[in-house]
C-alpha cells in the first residue's frame, strides 16, 4: 500500500502493443500499488496485432498467446472494449477520474500523395485502410476494393507497402489457412490482379523495407519478384562502400531478384525505384498513374533526396495504394504537435503550453510517431512508466476522489455495450472455435453488430 | 551449435534481458536498438543454454541445425550483424 493509502489508479487509453507493454511495466514493479483500466474503442484488444500484423504471418501473432493475454489477464486490469476516449467519455473527464492518464492510441491516419487525382477519383486508396480491412476491422469491413483490373500500384516501399502486395499476389489456398477477414478471402478469391508495381522515391539503397520482409517475397510460389536492372545500375561498388550492413543485405537480395528468371504465367511483384508518382489519371475512377524517374542529390544535411528527371511514364491501373507513412491525429482536449503526426510530449510526458501536464503521457506511435517493430514500444513503454513513477516520487501526481466502482456505474450509463474482459474472451472463444472447424487460426468476426450478439449468448 | 534469431523477431527482447552470458544485441540501450529490424545472438559467445527460446514471445529463436529452410541463412546473419554491424 502507498502513502495515500489506496492504489493509484490508471487509465490506458488503447489496447494495442504499446498498451499492453505500459500495462507491463507499471505492474512488474513493488513500490507502487497500481490498479489499471483499459480502454479500448473496438470491442476487442491487441491493436495492430490484431488489425495490422498480416494474417501470413502467424508466428508474429503468438505475441498475444505468449506474453500480452498473461497481461492483460492481470487481475489489476479492467478493460473497458467498445468505449471511445473523446466520444463516450473525454479526456477532461478521464483527467478527473484517475490518477494517471496514458494515451496509446496509435497512428490511425497517413500521409497523403498530394498529387493532382488522388482527392477526386475513385481507386486510390490508403494501404492503410486495405490492411484493416483484410484484418477485418470492424470501421473498415464495409469498404469495395475493386480487384477486377490487372495492376495494382502502390506508393511506397516500405513494410506495409509489401504487405498488401504479398497480399494482393498469395496463392488463394493459402491466404485460406490464416485469419484474414471471411470478406477479405472472397474478394481476393476473384481477383485479377496479375502484378503489383511498387514505387520507390528513392533508390534501392534507401528502400523503406526491412530485411526479413524483403527477402521473405522469395518464397511465395508462383509469385516472380521482378527488379529491373536499370534501376540497380547506381549501385556501383563506390555507392555499396558506403552502405551499412542491413544497407548491403538488402542490395544482395535485389540483385539475386534482378538476376532470377521469369516463370510464364506467374504473377509478379514488380519494384521501381527512383519513381515517383505525378498525377492519377481517369474519368471518375482511376485508370493510369503519371510516373516520373527521379535521380538522387544530396541535400544540405548529406542527405539523398530524390530530385524528379524529365523522364515520365504511363502506369495503367484501377487500383492505387498510397502506403507512405501512417501518422497520428489529433486528439480532443490535447496538444498536437502536426509536423510529426503526435500529441507533443517530453519522454512520454504531455507537454501543454511549453510544460509537462501533471499526470498525463503517451506511449507508442502516438509518443514518436509511426516506426519500429512491436517491441520497440517495449523500451518507449518502458521509458513513459519511469517518468509517472518519477512524477510520483516528486509528489506531482494529484489523487482522483473517484472510486473504481464509480467509474465503472459511470461507463455503463455512458455506453451500455460495454465489452469488458469476459465479454471480450466470449469474443475470442467463439472466433477460434470457428476457426478450429475450418483448420484456420480464428475466423474473426468483422463488425460491432456480430461481436455483440456473441457477447450477449449466454 | 548455437542458438539463432530468426525472422518472425519483433525486438521485444526478453531473450536479452534473461540470457545469462549477455550475447543478445542490440539492447534497448544501444544507439542502434530503435532502428533495429531484429535482434541478433553472437555464436562466438552464446553457451547453448536455451533459456532464451522459451521466452521469446514469438518462437523467432531455433538451433543453428534446426532452422526452417527459408530461414537457414539467418545463422551467417546473426554471425555477420557481430562481424560486420556492430563496428559501422
Amino acid at each position: 500500500m502507498n502513502r495515500a493509502g489506496r492504489p493509484y489508479r490508471i487509465a490506458i487509453v488503447g489496447a494495442g502493443p504499446a498498451a499492453i507493454y505500459a500495462a507491463g511495466h507499471l505492474l512488474e514493479q513493488r513500490e507502487f500499488d497500481i490498479q489499471i483500466d483499459m480502454f479500448e474503442r473496438l470491442p476487442t484488444p491487441w491493436g495492430l496485432v490484431r488489425a495490422g500484423v498480416a494474417p501470413d504471418h502467424p508466428e508474429k501473432k503468438l505475441v498475444v498467446d505468449r506474453q500480452f493475454a498473461f497481461i492483460l489477464n492481470r487481475p489489476e486490469i479492467r478493460f473497458f472494449g467498445n468505449v471511445e476516449i473523446g466520444n463516450h467519455i473525454r479526456h477532461s473527464e478521464l483527467a478527473d477520474w484517475y490518477d494517471g492518464l496514458f494515451y496509446a492510441t496509435g497512428a490511425d491516419s497517413d500521409t497523403r500523395l498530394g498529387i493532382p487525382g488522388e482527392d477526386e477519383l475513385q481507386g486510390c486508396w490508403a494501404a492503410r485502410e486495405f490492411v484493416a480491412w483484410y484484418n477485418g476491422h470492424p470501421g473498415y469491413s464495409h469498404l469495395d476494393f475493386d480487384l477486377s483490373g490487372k495492376r495494382a500500384v502502390i506508393v511506397g516501399n516500405g513494410n506495409v507497402a509489401l504487405d498488401v502486395a504479398r497480399i494482393l499476389t498469395l496463392p488463394i489456398e493459402m491466404l485460406e489457412k490464416t485469419d484474414i477477414a471471411d470478406h477479405a478471402l472472397e474478394a481476393l478469391r476473384s481477383s485479377n490482379i496479375e502484378e503489383v508495381v511498387l514505387l520507390g522515391r528513392r533508390g534501392h539503397l534507401q528502400g523503406a523495407f526491412n530485411n526479413p520482409e524483403l527477402e521473405e517475397l522469395e518464397h511465395i510460389p508462383g509469385v516472380d519478384i521482378v527488379v529491373d536492372t536499370d534501376d540497380l545500375s547506381v549501385a556501383n561498388e563506390v555507392v555499396m562502400d558506403g552502405a551499412d550492413w542491413a544497407t548491403r543485405r538488402k542490395a544482395k537480395t535485389l540483385f539475386r531478384f534482378a538476376r532470377k528468371p521469369l516463370t510464364p504465367g506467374n504473377k509478379r511483384i514488380r519494384f521501381r525505384f527512383l519513381s515517383s508518382p505525378v498525377e492519377l489519371l481517369g474519368d471518375g475512377r482511376v485508370s493510369q498513374v503519371l510516373v516520373v524517374s527521379n535521380h538522387l542529390v544530396h541535400d544540405e544535411n548529406g542527405r539523398l533526396q530524390a530530385r524528379a528527371t524529365e523522364e515520365e511514364y504511363l502506369l495503367d491501373t484501377g487500383l492505387v495504394f498510397r502506403a507512405i507513412g501512417y501518422r497520428g491525429t489529433p486528439f480532443p482536449g490535447l496538444p498536437f504537435d502536426d509536423r510529426q503526426g503526435v500529441i507533443d510530449n517530453d519522454k512520454g510526458r504531455v507537454i501543454e503550453h511549453g510544460k509537462p501536464a501533471a499526470g498525463v503521457y503517451v506511449t507508442g506511435w502516438i509518443k514518436r510517431g509511426a516506426k519500429g517493430v512491436i517491441g520497440t514500444n517495449k523500451k518507449c513503454a518502458m521509458e513513459t512508466v519511469r517518468c509517472f513513477f518519477e512524477d510520483i516520487r516528486e509528489n506531482r501526481i494529484t489523487k482522483s476522489h473517484f472510486s473504481g466502482e464509480d467509474i465503472a456505474a459511470l461507463l455503463l450509463d455512458r455506453q451500455p455495450n460495454l465489452v469488458d474482459k469476459s465479454a471480450w474472451k466470449k469474443i475470442d472463444h467463439h472466433e477460434r472455435v470457428a476457426g478450429r472447424l475450418q483448420r484456420r487460426p480464428r475466423v474473426k468476426l468483422t463488425n460491432f453488430d456480430d461481436m455483440l450478439a456473441v457477447v450477449n449468448t449466454l | 551449435m548455437t542458438y539463432v534469431i530468426a525472422a518472425p523477431c519483433v525486438a521485444d527482447y526478453s531473450c536479452l534481458e534473461i540470457c545469462p552470458v549477455n550475447c543478445i544485441s542490440p539492447s534497448p540501450d544501444e544507439r542502434g536498438f530503435d532502428d533495429a529490424e531484429q535482434l541478433y545472438i553472437n555464436p562466438a559467445v552464446c553457451i547453448d543454454c536455451g533459456a532464451c527460446v522459451k521466452v521469446c514471445p514469438v518462437l523467432a529463436i531455433y538451433e543453428a541445425g534446426s532452422l526452417p529452410d527459408k530461414w537457414k541463412h539467418y545463422a551467417e546473419i546473426n554471425r555477420d550483424y557481430f562481424l560486420e554491424a556492430v563496428h559501422e
